[in-house]
């Protein structure tokens, strides 16, 4: 599905991504972590299209397509979902009216019709529910409000509506307490399937407890050090990061 | 010096026009004497004129200017310019108010609706007229008090409650460029409540309008009005616009100003709160393009304790237009207790445009709660980039950001026809 290649990228002249190779096939779930500052949302970012960074080198083949040649609207149509780690607030834009607008340009993408308004509805219902979001929170402005636990909560509601191939988690857990993370991995969970993917990114291994990944790969400095199965974070829990520095600097 | 010039081949005209009718114009001559010297003492503001700073009013002084053509427009054409379908419409066809044309029949017998020419006999109209705008603060309200030749009084008695709106349709439908003078004046009695709205629109004119409107309200105790103003020009229309306000105790005065279109637009809003309780609201929506100049001056003038005001101002320039926006909220020493608050933020979408912000506070009270704030930037690239994460396009992104800005200020029309209309305007302006 997914197929990264030698992929570099810097920001402000600044080279953060120093060679990232990750294949990725549907119905996986890949882990990937690392320290503060090893480019964890960098490639999240890159991979979602945030115009910010340039990539200087390598290439990400997405279900047989130029990843990178593609608009970040055009990734999202294709099946790219973002949940970012600091989801913006919109104040003035409806939950609802924003993911009507979003369905129906990604329909129109794929050369569908616009979506009904009555099967849109039932849709809203039966997804709100999978993810447990109050009904009042969907109405609202775009997260206007919204606590962290609630922003994080919508972000993965809006993944349930959209229905994307592959899902990255940019920290999803940080900040959220036990129940919310328990709701936000359930969610994750149920939307999992054979056809899509999910890349988890973290820095702690207690979300992988919910959401258990099929590989971990650890991220340093720009570069994955270390794949392995979903051992490797709890090694990585029980010695700590510097157990890798010390690897890889050797 | 061509301008100076023009300026006051202009004003000198405007000076002789005035001398060789002054003696067919209704109301006091002495009052119209008066206004017409300061006039003459003032002239066409320049920009050295701290309240005209920003505000240059040479554009609109192209070629020459003749006394406006009185009436010419079908009740069809009206059909199509008054979008309030369920109101009662004054129709003020280039100054003049037109009877024909406007749906003023079968009002409570109480309510009075007439041409102010034919009023300045009443009692009430000589208690109140040219009693709140000063002619010695300003050039237009100077001019517009010595020429004024017609425009609508409305007198809405102590305790009558008007539930239909009163839309009063400003429209230029002239084949020659054309200076205008029109004058209104709405008493509000004591503990009456009404819905004004007031509208700037033309109808197939490539002429250069200058329409200097001048509208006193006057708001008795425990009186409520809601008004609402839209400025709709055509791209030769210009609008120097003065709304002066005056409240009483514990009346309450909601303003929404939508500029939506025209070459030009400067409103004087000014609102006296003489009396405690008194709430007041103003809000404000300006959305600018090509070259377009858009000039709001609000004076919020606390004089007595114990009231609430609270503006807001936002608009969203595009192209080489230009807004400013000058905002003062004036709490005299007596005003104890007052709460004051202004918002002004700004859009601007190009290099191009710009935006003049002036917020000022100017407070003679201690006890008092009083804040003001403004900013000015692009559409936020973040909110931008999660859009498009979700899949929309980088223009509908833009769009609904854009929409949504503008919603705070449109979401506070309380008429359902006429926010359905100005929500109609804002989207198709967003196409």
């Amino acid at each position: 599905m997914l197929s990264i290649k030698n992929l570099h990228a810097s920001i402000d002249g600044k080279e953060i991504l120093r060679g990232i190779n990750l294949e990725i096939k549907a119905g996986e779930v890949h882990a990937i972590m690392g320290p503060n500052g090893s480019g964890k949302s960098t490639l999240s970012a890159v991979l979602a299209g945030r115009e910010d960074y340039e990539v200087t080198e390598g290439e990400v083949i997405f279900n047989g397509k130029n990843l990178l040649a593609l608009s970040p609207e055009d990734r999202a149509r294709e099946g790219i979902f973002l949940a970012f780690q600091y989801p913006v607030e919109i104040p003035g834009v409806s939950n609802v009216n924003f993911l009507k607008t979003a369905i129906n340009e990604i329909r129109n993408y794929k050369g569908l019709p616009p979506m009904e308004a009555k099967d849109f509805l039932v849709m809203l219902k039966e997804k709100q529910k999978l993810v447990e979001l109050d009904a009042k929170l969907a109405s609202r402005s775009v997260n206007e409000g919204f606590s962290g636990g609630e922003k994080k909560r919508n972000e993965i509601f809006q993944m349930a509506m959209l229905e994307p191939k592959l899902a990255i988690l940019d920290e999803t857990d940080s900040g959220l307490d036990i129940d919310a993370l328990r709701i936000v991995a359930n969610g994750v969970n149920k939307l999992k399937s054979k056809e899509n993917a999910t890349i988890v990114i973290t820095h702690y291994q207690r979300l992988l407890d919910y959401i258990v990944p099929d590989v971990v790969h650890i991220l340093y400095k720009g570069k994955i050090v270390k794949t392995g199965s979903k051992e490797l974070a709890l090694e990585l829990e029980e010695k700590g990061y510097d157990f890798i520095k010390a690897e890889v600097e050797i | 010096m061509e301008t100076i010039t023009k300026k006051t081949i202009l004003k000198n005209k405007l000076i002789t026009q005035f001398q060789s009718s002054k003696n067919t114009l209704f109301g006091s001559g002495s009052l119209r004497e008066l206004a017409i010297n300061f006039f003459e003492k003032q002239g066409i503001p320049t920009r050295k004129h701290e309240e005209y700073k920003y505000l240059n009013l040479d554009v609109m002084l192209k070629g020459e200017f003749s006394s406006p053509a009185k009436k010419s427009l079908t009740s069809q054409q009206i059909n199509s310019k008054s979008f309030l379908k369920n109101a009662k419409t004054i129709v003020i066809e280039n100054g003049f108010f037109n009877q024909s044309l406007s749906t003023i029949d079968g009002l409570p017998k109480e309510i009075q609706i007439l041409d102010i020419c034919k009023s300045s006999e009443l009692e009430i109209f000589k208690n109140h007229y040219s009693k709140y705008a000063d002619i010695s603060t300003d050039a237009f309200i100077a001019l517009n008090t010595a020429m004024a030749v017609s425009g609508v009084f409305i007198y809405i008695p102590k305790g009558i409650v008007f539930e239909t709106p009163i839309h009063i349709l400003h429209i230029s439908s002239v084949t020659e460029n054309t200076f205008t003078n029109p004058r209104n004046l709405i008493v509000v009695g004591e503990n009456a409540q009404v819905q004004l709205i007031e509208s700037y629109q033309s109808i197939d004119s490539t002429a250069t309008t200058i329409n200097n409107a001048l509208t006193e309200i006057v708001i008795e105790e425990n009186a409520n009005v809601n008004h609402y103003k839209i400025q709709d020009e055509s791209e030769f229309g210009y609008l120097i616009n003065t709304t002066q306000i005056y409240q009483k105790s514990k009346s309450v005065f909601t303003t929404n100003t939508f500029i939506l279109s025209g070459a030009l637009v400067r409103n004087n809003l000014t609102i006296v709160l003489d009396g405690e309780h008194i709430e007041t609201h103003l809000n404000g929506l300006y959305l600018t393009k090509d070259n377009q100049v858009v000039d709001n001056h609000t004076l919020v003038d606390h004089w007595k304790s114990n009231c609430n005001s609270n503006e807001l101002y936002k608009g969203i320039i595009e192209d080489k237009s230009s807004a400013t926006f000058n905002g003062k909220i004036f709490v005299r020493k007596d005003a104890q207790k007052t709460n004051a608050f202004q918002s002004n933020k700004n859009i601007l979408l190009s290099d191009d445009g710009t935006v003049n912000t002036k917020p000022q506070l100017e407070i003679y009270a201690d006890d008092v709660k009083c804040s003001h704030g403004t900013s000015t930037g692009k559409l936020d690239t973040d909110k931008i980039f999660y859009l498009r994460a979700r899949g929309l396009s980088e223009l509908s992104a833009k769009k609904m950001l854009m929409h949504a800005f503008a919603s705070e200020v449109v979401e506070g029309i309380k008429l359902p026809e006429l926010l359905e209309y100005v929500e109609a305007k804002v989207t198709e302006r967003f196409e």
